[in-house]
């Protein structure tokens, strides 16, 4: 049987994926620092909202707020027993939403980063890893979801023990990276280096892409990466809206709705077909997201000049990709590095 | 070159060429040659605090600007501060007994719901190089955590980390706790992290944003410098 969201990938060239969790959760109350997977089981109906407000405004799929799900994460506020009923109900509130909704919504399970490095640079082995993911995945699948979402990581290892857990929990996935240090990983990923180790995967990914970062420009050269190393499946650009600046006592980023409708056409045209925000995107800026990209016409690819005069400069010069490199350290090398 | 680099002997280097060689090992995550550097000098007589400035801090400041530069990434990172810690481990006791001179006194912590601490952990290392006493809260830090370290320990600095859009906010809940209780303009407040930038350092009220280890250690001085001048100034 096809997934959900293999189906609507036959059927449509491109899917407006969603926008912000955390955003969202914070203007309905959420206090920094506080886990919000625990509203999935104390506050049902703000998740409901949470989800409805992308369903609302045109997304085709939209993630489950399980996004620090894992038991690594949940430690933190000593929930690390509650991975199954969190997982399970932020699954099962989506299933209800994309029910209700009358049309073809995909609910995809969020799984996020464990935050801990792997070894043997960090403590956290391959196996433990693959069986924190393992413990969310079926959760998830439990409550519900279509297909898995793993996001914002920036360990190829990481990704890697998620693909691995993944295939044991027999769940169609999508797996983005951010590329948010000098257009790399934090771990120093390009985004050839992400096609490459995605078409290596035993239980490869339907989509593969970037999400979050520093802001839309960079997540675009990023995509332009993608598209040039020439991938087999379809790329995800899940951007910032804009950059976060502290207005009046709370968050702001300063890209508004037109700004990621101009965003979002230029990510179909440098070759992504799912489409959605990520920090700092609200229902606002998903409504002329979507109505950019059913009313104007598919282009050329867009260059990176047209990419920083319509969404602003990048954050670093270069990003490992391509002919030119960036600046290297003429090293002794007295010794093999 | 790979007959050459098995010949290298630290012990047959002159000084200068000695910690030109280590800039080098500490660069490629090399702790035991580190390790065997700082015990060199040691022999030759060196004094520890000199080793710390010259040959470790020295080496680690050309890490943090590639890592700022986007030349270096964090695995690289991890293995130079691995390295370096081996070399500081030798100094510690040393750096004691010598009475090095201390350049104030930093507490420092990921705030509550952020488990992110490669930098932090960082800034504690280079901050450590570079003469400060650094008291470590570790992750995850609630407010109250903050201010009891603060009632305690008594430090010039306080610096707070996020990785995460979602507890980044939470440095400015610790900023105003400060503020209601009076004690704000008692330290140098000092933040970092990923999403961070310098405007949302200001609106949150901090003294300053860090956006590298090296760059936090440059800062705390400046801080440190003008509020012993300050101090000096009403006296």
């Amino acid at each position: 049987m096809t997934d959900a969201l293999s189906a609507l990938l036959a059927d449509r060239d491109w899917l407006l994926a969603d926008g912000a969790t955390g955003t969202t959760l914070f203007n309905m109350g959420l206090q920094s620092g506080e886990p919000p997977e625990l509203w999935n089981l104390d506050h049902p109906d703000r998740i409901r909202a949470l989800y409805s407000g992308a369903v609302e405004a045109g997304s085709d799929l939209f993630l489950t707020n399980s996004f620090g799900g894992n038991a690594s994460r949940l430690k933190l506020h000593d929930s690390q027993d509650r991975v199954g009923e969190l997982n399970r109900a932020a699954a099962g509130i989506g299933r209800e939403v994309a029910d209700a909704s009358g049309r073809k919504v995909v609910v995809a399970g969020s799984v996020g980063p464990t935050g801990e490095i792997m070894a043997p640079m960090g403590s956290l082995t391959h196996e433990s890893a693959v069986e924190m993911f393992h413990e969310q995945a079926e959760a998830l699948k439990e409550g519900g979801a279509d297909v898995l979402w793993l996001e914002t990581i920036s360990s190829p290892d990481e990704y890697k023990a998620a693909a691995e857990a993944f295939g044991l929990a027999d769940m169609p996935w999508v797996g983005t990276m951010s590329f948010d240090t000098a257009g790399r990983t934090m771990m120093g990923v390009t985004s050839a280096d992400m096609v490459k180790m995605v078409g290596k995967l035993a239980h490869p990914p339907l989509a593969f892409g970037a999400n979050c970062g520093t802001g839309s420009s960079d997540l675009l050269r990023t995509v332009l990466g993608f598209a040039a190393a020439a991938p087999e499946r379809p790329i995800v650009a899940k951007g910032n809206a804009g950059i976060p600046k502290y207005v009046d006592g709370h968050i702001h980023y300063n890209g508004t709705p037109e700004l990621m409708a101009d965003y979002a056409v230029m990510a179909r045209d440098a070759g992504a077909t799912i489409i959605g925000g990520c920090c700092g995107t609200t229902p606002e800026h998903l409504v002329l997201m979507r109505e950019a990209l059913e009313t104007r016409p598919p282009g050329p690819a867009p260059t990176l000049e047209q990419v920083t005069a319509a969404l602003g400069e990048f954050s670093s010069a270069d990003d490992g990709t391509g002919e030119t490199t960036g600046p290297t350290r003429q090293r002794r090398g007295r010794r093999r590095g | 070159m790979a007959d050459e680099d098995d010949d290298l002997i630290l012990s047959e280097l002159d000084d200068e060429e000695l910690v030109a060689q280590m800039f080098d090992d500490l660069y490629d995550g090399l702790k035991e040659e580190i390790e065997e550097g700082v015990n060199i000098l040691l022999e030759r007589g060196w004094e520890p605090y000199r080793i710390l400035t010259e040959a470790l801090v020295g080496g680690m400041t050309i890490v943090g600007k590639d890592f700022r530069d986007g030349i270096l990434f964090v695995p690289e990172v991890l293995l130079a501060a691995n390295a370096m810690k081996g070399g500081m481990s030798i100094l510690k006791p040393l750096l004691a007994e010598t009475g090095a001179p201390r350049m104030g006194k930093m507490v420092i912590g990921t705030v509550k719901g952020d488990i992110h601490d490669i930098g932090k952990n960082l800034v504690s290392m280079m901050m450590e190089g570079a003469g400060f006493e650094v008291v470590d809260l570790g992750i995850n830090n609630a407010v109250e955590k903050y201010l009891e370290a603060l009632e305690t320990e008594q430090p010039d600095i306080l610096g707070m980390s996020a990785l995460l859009t979602t507890t980044m906010p939470y440095m400015k809940v610790v900023i105003d706790t400060m503020k209601e209780k009076g004690i704000r303009d008692d330290y140098i407040v000092l933040v970092g992290g990923a999403p961070l930038n310098e405007e949302f350092g200001k609106a949150i009220g901090a003294d300053a944003y860090c956006r590298d280890a090296a760059v936090a250690v440059e800062t705390a001085k400046d801080f440190v410098a003008r509020k012993h001048n300050q101090m000096s100034a009403q006296a």
